[in-house]
């Protein structure tokens, strides 16, 4: 276990604490550089996915993580990113432009839903962000002119600068990473000066935010206007990679995927909206590998434990009639959700914390270190 | 003209009258507790100053500035700080950025600055943090630099509290309570960094309190109130005499 001795304010402002973190983010970056020349092609686009999803997962870390605002309108911003990258491209508008137009005009919309938001706290909130998402939702089907409405519209290549950027292309996915990447230390900038400190107040306690001169309204109104605008540009990323985008894509349950993953990253650090995006990512080819292969794996179970072959069959398409009903991935969001709020409220953050902490004070290690802390009497009537 | 001014404040809530037509003043670099039996409208004034709650009526007047209609946000930028009877801190935030918070009112960079944190973001930082490590030595917080609140006894809260309302410069702090909940020896530590903030910082103070012997140590002049209304005002000793102030506490 290395001891860090402070000699300087830098020491709490650099962005890696030692030397130690920039050998394994190094490592980490040129793994990630590697990746598009070793992996298979579903894996690449499975990884270009991550990255998507961890640039919507760090906004809404901004938003719900630090600034206390719950958020279950994310896919109508990554829709409405994902629209104007679409009907601006007709135009044939270069990329660059329509990139930054896509996350300017949802950072502007971010910032109009934020504004009723200020009156609004917990699950009033929520229902409200759910309105606007299904407010968009709606425009984006019956708006044709524009978008086209149910039949979707198509997205053609990207081109970045004269090139033609395929979305299996290696150079696509460089693309994803570097967004994610800036995303990334943009907040972290963000969180380490003023205007993060003061998300941070607004969620703890926006009385005492008030009383030290924070504009809680205006702050509320920033934090939106960023988680949405960063949602924007994962919208043109994700349009891109989707080469097709229809106003079903951006349903409710894709906010309630985006609420997963930072539940599950673990809501208190830009490292869980990470962990969260690989797990949500990776949970559907597993989903699919169950739902092919489970009912013959139980038939085969029960076979071995003396039923008989026709006993064997009806399990077999039992199980299958199950694993393929409506709805059940919606199901198992839930229960992981639950499971994660129960059992691990930090995330798998917060358990591979715990795992370097087991053996960084080896024997040493406390269970009662993680507990959460009696919280002394909390006024609420300055609310 | 006085520094600090309340003319005729009043808060009603229905026929409630927490606050009924109180008018006090504050000398510049005075120390005035504020007395009174529960629920006599102690911290409601300290709500009305900071605009927690809008005064029904009556005029708040600070370096012959009215205040009464400015946002609560603005107080702060002011030089009017404040700490809570029962603690408002960012629990899930280390005992350092509690304090930053502090510094908000002093704050000049940009949005865009920010995301990039220019040189002169980093400049500004540093001079943040340098305030903060002087008042961290004011109070004698070293050991809890890096410490997450939500795991730290009552006491040093009060303490990191206070010093949350000192890091933002002010020239006039309104304590709360500040001994309430605090051990003798604490409480004594709490009096020594009163009369220092008064002495050595120049800051004026405004205080509400229960306990008798710290505002007998540390007060320049006290108001007693009750149901709303002063019944008393003077030294520690004269109103502690005087008979309403008696009859208040011992209902006499």
């Amino acid at each position: 276990m290395r001891f860090l001795f402070k000699t300087d304010y830098e020491d709490d402002i650099r962005l890696f604490p030692h030397s130690g973190y920039l050998v394994s983010y190094g490592i980490l970056l040129a793994v990630l550089l590697i990746a598009p020349y070793m992996l298979s092609s579903y894996l690449m686009s499975q990884l270009v996915f991550v990255c998507i999803y961890a640039t919507v997962g760090v906004a809404l870390l901004i938003l719900t993580g630090f600034t206390g605002q719950a958020s279950l309108g994310h896919a109508a911003f990554l829709a409405i990113g994902a629209y104007t990258a679409a009907y601006l491209q007709k135009y044939n508008v270069p990329f660059p432009v329509y990139f930054l137009a896509a996350g300017g005009l949802t950072g502007i919309i971010g910032a109009m839903v934020g504004f009723p938001a200020l009156r609004l706290t917990g699950i009033y909130l929520v229902i409200a962000t759910i309105s606007f998402a299904l407010i968009v939702e709606e425009i984006l089907a019956r708006w044709e002119s524009v978008t086209n409405g149910n039949e979707g519209m198509r997205v053609k290549t990207l081109s970045l600068l004269g090139v033609t950027v395929p979305r299996d292309s290696p150079t696509f996915y460089y693309l994803c990473l570097a967004v994610l990447v800036l995303t990334i230390v943009g907040t972290l900038n963000l969180l380490r000066s003023p205007t993060g400190r003061a998300f941070v107040a607004i969620r703890d306690s926006e009385t005492a935010a008030r009383s030290m001169g924070v504009n809680v309204a205006l702050y509320k109104v920033k934090s939106f206007a960023i988680s949405a605008a960063i949602t924007g540009f994962a919208g043109v990323l994700f349009a891109h990679k989707l080469s097709f985008i229809s106003p079903e894509m951006f349903t409710l349950q894709l906010s309630i995927e985006f609420i997963i993953v930072i539940l599950i990253g673990g809501t208190f650090s830009l490292h869980g909206a990470v962990l969260g995006a690989i797990f949500i990512v990776m949970i559907d080819p597993f989903l699919t590998y169950l739902k092919d292969d489970m009912p013959g794996m139980i038939a085969g179970i029960a076979a071995t434990f003396g039923a008989g072959p026709a006993a064997a069959g009806s399990i077999k398409s039992n199980v299958a009639a199950f694993a393929s009903l409506n709805g059940l991935k919606g199901a198992i969001y839930g229960i992981i959700i639950v499971l994660f709020v129960l059992f691990e409220p930090l995330g798998l953050y917060g358990r591979w914390l715990k795992i370097k902490l087991f053996f960084q004070l080896f024997p040493l290690y406390k269970r009662a270190t993680f507990k959460r802390q009696k919280i002394y009497v909390k006024s609420e009537r300055n609310r | 003209m006085s520094y600090f001014r309340a003319e005729n404040l009043s808060l009603h809530f229905g026929g409630l009258k927490a606050v009924d037509a109180v008018s006090f003043a504050v000398e510049k670099g005075e120390i005035l507790s504020i007395i009174g039996p529960n629920g006599a409208g102690k911290s409601s004034i300290f709500n009305l100053i900071s605009r927690i709650y809008r005064p029904t009526s009556g005029r708040i007047f600070f370096e012959d500035q009215d205040i009464t209609e400015e946002p609560p946000y603005d107080i702060a930028k002011l030089g009017i700080a404040r700490t809570f009877q029962n603690i408002e801190l960012f629990e899930n935030a280390t005992v350092l950025s509690n304090l930053l918070v502090g510094r908000h009112r002093h704050s000049t960079t940009q949005l865009w600055q920010e995301l990039l944190f220019l040189p002169s973001v980093r400049a500004n930082e540093k001079v943040h943090r340098r305030r903060v490590e002087q008042v961290i030595e004011f109070l004698d917080l070293e050991p809890y630099r890096d410490k997450l609140i939500s795991g730290l006894p009552y006491g040093v809260r009060k303490v990191i509290e206070l010093a949350r309302a000192l890091c933002s410069e002010p020239k006039l702090i309104l304590l709360d309570e500040p001994s309430s909940g605090l051990n003798v020896e604490e409480t004594d530590d709490m009096s020594f960094w009163i009369r220092d903030m008064k002495s050595e910082l120049g800051i004026t103070v405004l205080m509400v309190e229960h306990d008798m012997s710290l505002v007998n140590r540390v007060s320049d002049r006290v108001i007693a109130l009750n149901y709303g209304r002063v019944l008393a005002m003077g030294s520690p000793a004269e109103v502690q005499q005087h008979p309403d102030v008696v009859a208040a506490y011992l209902g006499a």
